[in-house]
């Protein structure tokens, strides 16, 4: 493929700014600036010097086609952070003739070269885009390619089911078992039980990704928005005596000891005359249910009973004032108790988190769902629908990540059985 | 003196994929010559006495389809019918029969000879005519010039044949022929890349000296389907085949005198089928296993020679007959001939494309075992495929091609010219991705009607289509629109489940648990029908939910083909395909996605390169 190059930083001033070239040449293109570079993935220290003009003292380093990012040839060159140094590295390498990347190319030629598979490249995409640290975990894990190599092992197994039905229809009239051996079905189960375990812990690796939402529901002037400036550390909602004051839903994104929260304030539930109010309170109660959990707050320790779900905790927001009720006691006002709210509910929020597997995108828990479905009840079906079923299912795998055929099949009989009339 | 001769279409070779292509170019009204090296090549069954199997039997079934003649022979010359997986899923069962080989070659001799716009010449073919990189006709031996528009090579194993007995080898085609070496040398002069492979044969038998009474036996069905969408029943006398083992004692006899055989002795270098291993090698490679199953095959009414099929073998010629005689009912047989290997040079069919045309050349096509195939009928079916494309290349018409979607023909091409092969290349249902709409009970429904549009189809065969497609289409109609609720079925003693759905005629035939015999004793729209149309109809509700996501598929199939690529696209700029990739591109400057994957050597990641190019070219002109 052709000559690319991007800036791999952020655009701006920084300690360092880091171009990247790929392609057939991107080593030569490099050199031409910065001079020859013997070895591979060695560091190279150089001055970078364009149309006989010193640009910039930078470090160079190529990497030959197949070991790099993109399995092409690649180039990079470490530039001080200057934007006026970059822009002249950049006219250099125009000047070349390559051509500047776009958005997502390097990835799209990793993909097209074998270096990654979908599910990676997706994985790459949410660790680039990550917050907190339960993030950048499940991000990793799918970056590095661990449910490419899950799906190997399901592979293997489909492969292995796949042979022994081939294996019944294709050579009836050899020496080999008329009937689908039982080992074929054993495989269909428990593939189809570890395909069910990654769907199950989808919902709680999706919320890992996209963060949880935590409400805070109660009466007019139970505290609520103060709760919500002080988790915040900073004045977000308007707080006042007069009851109402918060309409709208107002939201804040935090990091809670590494999970990402989105933690909710919401209009006083009471029964009101003012129509914008009324409007606020119905959304309160909807984000409200919808939430991951809720905290409640009253002067009472009385919750609303149509959104208490368990998990949820029932907070008291004057302990300051001598107030004991509830599971847990704050003070917005002086901050005791703060800790202890942000612990429990992380403790609670852990606890979903448990079970996540590390299907977190909804592309990848629809292929998994086809793949279950099919292997669904297969001892009932005839031979070649058992087969068909699995077909279905590889190809939802394959849809997945990778590819399988009919050889894979041949391949696995044909060491196994004696075949040969 | 220089004898010339004029012809639209010659076929190089007289063996199954030969008198298909011949046959077929024929049928589409070209002026056909078959040269082959003597008479008695035609119609001979060189291997194993049998016709069809898994796979196999849906290529016959196909190739009748399209009026092609293997299936009517078959018919005829079948002593043993069996419909192979009866107890399983239409889909899956493949009609398979024992032949009579004198019956076989008698009547194959007797079609081709009779045969409209074919002419017969036995000679050797000892050279191409070549003008620049198109053929224009073959050179006979005895000096004849048979020009034509053009040619089909269908030589089999005789490129450079080798046969070894044990460590007794010599240079030949098959027993008793001698090996081409001039048209080899011809083949040789285009350049196309070679391999070699290697099949077996076991000994022959001489059915006098069998104990027939101390053996089991293996009868042919009581109703036996036949394979021609013309024929009802078998002509010939039905026999029934034996069944023997080999024991701990053949597996000795065999281990200690593995250094003498020729696949194990290192005489051998190509490469042998995986599922027609020789006793050698199974008995190596299942070591655990003590005994393996032969079939005693009968070769014919009227001939002695039996066939055990199971145990090929390159060993020498005594150890043969020790071995064999340690078999139970074979302690006093006598080898009428020994078993043999045959190695011999295939072209990478790659060099071949969808149509069978050699794609550096023009006008040449190839068909059969000389494309990494093994097997009659795999020939046979290539054999129509280049036989129909050589005929439309002599009209100046577009190449016909079979696509994955409507056939084992398409499959097994598709397979052959993109992949390659790595040991003969042999049918099985399991490739075909298609395989529930891909049956054999409905390979006419699925290919007569193109062979009638392309004139390859002649009467009788076309009026008998057209009236079984009319009851099938009249039966189907009928039966889908007759809705009955589940409380009448109830009222009629059916047991289904009551959850208030109307179901019609047709889906209830599919149902897994229906009783058919009373559901067409209960409702008037089944009066009419045949036993054959309902049995299709029946194959087809039972299938009928899943097809329609495999036709969902092949659609998509047939989408990514048509998607049209790029007009500008300057394949060397895009980088990532290789040089010779380049070239060919270039050469070709394919429009559509399905076209440039023809092309010889494309890849997987290649497509996918010119798909994403032409991708962001339509994003940015939008």
């Amino acid at each position: 493929m052709d000559l690319i190059f991007a800036e791999a930083t952020p655009p701006g001033r920084g300690g360092v700014s880091v171009i990247r070239l790929s392609g057939n040449g991107a080593r030569a293109a490099a050199e031409k600036l910065v001079g020859s570079m013997p070895k591979p993935r060695h560091a190279y220290f150089r001055d970078l010097v364009d149309e006989g003009e010193n640009i910039d003292q930078v470090l160079a380093i190529w990497f030959a086609a197949g070991s790099s990012f993109t399995g092409e040839e690649v180039a990079e060159l470490q530039l001080h952070g200057a934007p006026v140094v970059v822009r002249r590295a950049v006219r250099a390498l125009l000047d070349q003739g390559l051509r500047p990347a776009e958005a997502g190319e390097f990835t799209r030629r990793a993909f097209l070269n074998g270096r990654m598979d979908l599910a990676e490249i997706e994985g790459l995409g949410d660790l680039l885009a990550a917050e907190t640290e339960a993030q950048r975990k499940l991000a990793l894990r799918a970056a590095s390619g661990e449910l490419a190599k899950k799906a190997e092992i399901w592979r293997s197994w489909l492969i292995e089911a796949g042979a022994l039905v081939e294996a019944s229809v294709d050579f009836a009239d050899e020496d080999v078992p008329e009937e689908v051996p039982d080992r074929a079905f054993e495989l269909i189960d428990k593939l189809r039980t570890e395909i069910e375990r990654e769907i199950d812990g989808f919902s709680a690796a999706e919320r890992i990704r996209e963060g949880f939402e935590i409400a805070i529901v109660g009466p007019p002037n139970a505290g609520k928005s103060s709760l919500l400036n002080r988790l915040a550390k900073r004045e977000v909602a308007i707080v006042s005596d007069i009851a109402g004051t918060t309409r709208d839903v107002i939201e804040v994104r935090m990091d809670l000891h590494g999970l990402a929260v989105t933690v909710l304030d919401t209009a006083g539930l009471r029964e009101s005359d003012d129509t914008v109010e009324t409007i606020g309170i119905d959304r309160a109660r909807k984000r409200a249910a919808d939430a991951d959990m809720r905290l409640h707050m009253s002067d009472t320790g009385e919750v609303s009973p149509d959104l208490w779900k368990d998990g949820d905790l029932r907070v008291s927001g004057r302990s300051d004032l001598g107030v004991k009720l509830g599971d847990v006691q704050v003070s917005s006002v002086t901050g005791q108790g703060i800790d202890q709210l942000l612990t429990r509910i992380h403790e609670r929020l852990a606890d979903q988190t448990a079970a996540a597997g590390i299907v977190s995108h909804e592309r990848q828990l629809k292929e998994l769902s086809v793949a279950a479905m099919a292997l669904t009840d297969t001892r009932d079906l005839p031979v070649e629908l058992v087969s068909e079923s699995l077909r279905v299912c590889n190809s939802a795998l394959d849809r997945l990540l990778g590819r399988i055929d009919a050889e894979d099949y041949l391949d696995l009989i044909f060491s196994s059985f004696c075949i040969g009339k | 003196m220089l004898h010339v001769k004029q012809f639209d279409v010659v076929v190089v070779g007289g063996g199954h994929a030969g008198l298909e292509a011949a046959t077929a170019a024929a049928r589409m009204g070209a002026k056909t010559c078959l040269v082959t090296m003597r008479r008695e090549d035609i119609g001979t069954l060189s291997c194993n006495p049998a016709i069809g199997g898994l796979g196999k039997g849906h290529l016959v079934r196909e190739v009748d389809a399209l009026d092609g003649v293997m299936g009517r022979i078959a018919d005829r010359a079948g002593i043993q019918f069996r419909l192979l997986n009866r107890r399983k899923g239409p889909a899956v069962q493949g009609p398979r029969a024992q032949m009579d080989r004198a019956i076989y070659r008698r009547v194959a001799l007797e079609v081709v000879e009779n045969y409209p716009n074919l002419e017969l010449i036995y000679a050797e073919v000892s050279d191409l005519l070549r003008q620049g990189d198109t053929i224009k006709g073959v050179q006979t031996a005895d000096g004849i010039e048979l020009h034509a528009r053009s040619v089909v090579v269908t030589t089999g194993t005789f490129l450079n044949g080798t046969i070894h007995i044990g460590d007794v080898s010599r240079k030949a085609g098959r027993w008793g022929d001698k090996a081409s070496a001039g048209l080899a040398g011809a083949l040789a002069k285009l350049e196309l890349p070679l391999g070699r492979l290697k099949t077996g044969t076991p000994p022959r038998l001489d059915g006098r000296t069998i104990d027939w009474g101390v053996l089991d036996n293996q009868p042919g069905d009581d109703e036996p389907v036949v394979f021609s969408y013309l024929n009802d029943a078998p002509e010939a006398k039905q026999i029934s085949c034996g069944i023997t083992h080999t024991n701990p004692e053949t597996h000795r006899i065999i281990t200690e005198n593995l250094d003498r055989s020729a696949m194990y002795g290192g005489h051998i270098s190509g490469r042998g089928p995986r599922y027609c291993p020789s006793i050698e090698d199974k008995v190596v490679r299942f070591a655990d296993k003590g005994s393996h199953q032969v079939f005693l095959e009968p070769e014919g009414l009227d001939d002695f020679t039996v066939y055990p099929n199971g145990i090929s073998t390159s060993l020498p010629e005594d150890v043969q007959l020790r071995y064999v005689r340690t078999m139970k009912g074979l302690e006093n047989v006598e080898i009428l001939q020994p078993g043999y290997a045959v190695e011999y040079d295939y072209v990478d069919p790659r060099a071949v494309d969808a149509s069978l045309k050699v794609r550096k050349a023009k006008g040449i096509y190839f068909a059969g075992q000389i494309n990494g195939t093994t097997g009659y009928e795999e020939a046979a079916a290539q054999g129509l495929v280049a036989g129909v494309n050589a005929a439309r290349y002599a009209a100046s018409a577009e190449p016909v091609v079979f696509s994955r979607a409507d056939s084992y023909i398409g499959v097994m091409i598709d397979d052959l010219t993109t992949r390659g092969v790595t040991e003969p290349y042999r049918m099985f249902t399991s490739r075909a991705e298609f395989r529930l709409s891909l049956r054999a009970d409905n390979a006419d429904q699925r290919l007569t009607p193109m062979g009638i549009e392309l004139g390859l189809v002649a009467e009788p065969r076309a009026s008998s289509f057209a009236i079984r497609q009319a009851a099938y289409l009249k039966a189907r109609n009928a039966l889908e629109d007759r809705k009955v609720s589940p409380t009448e079925l109830k009222g009629l003693g059916f047991q289904v489940r009551q959850d208030g759905s109307k179901r019609s005629l047709f889906e209830l035939l599919g149902l897994a648990d229906i009783n058919v015999d009373r559901l067409v004793s209960c409702f008037s729209e089944f009066e009419g029908i045949t036993n054959s149309t309902l049995k299709q109809l029946q194959n087809d509700a039972l299938y009928s939910q899943y097809t329609e996501r495999q036709s969902r598929d092949a659609e998509a199939l047939r989408e990514s083909g048509s998607i049209v690529l790029s007009p500008d696209l300057d394949y060397e700029a895009l980088g990532g395909l290789s040089g010779e990739l380049v070239r060919k591109l270039s050469q070709a400057k394919p429009v559509t996605l399905a076209e440039a994957q023809k092309i010889e050597g494309m890849t997987p990641a290649g497509l996918t390169i010119l798909l994403a190019a032409t991708r962001i070219r339509e994003r940015k002109r939008a």
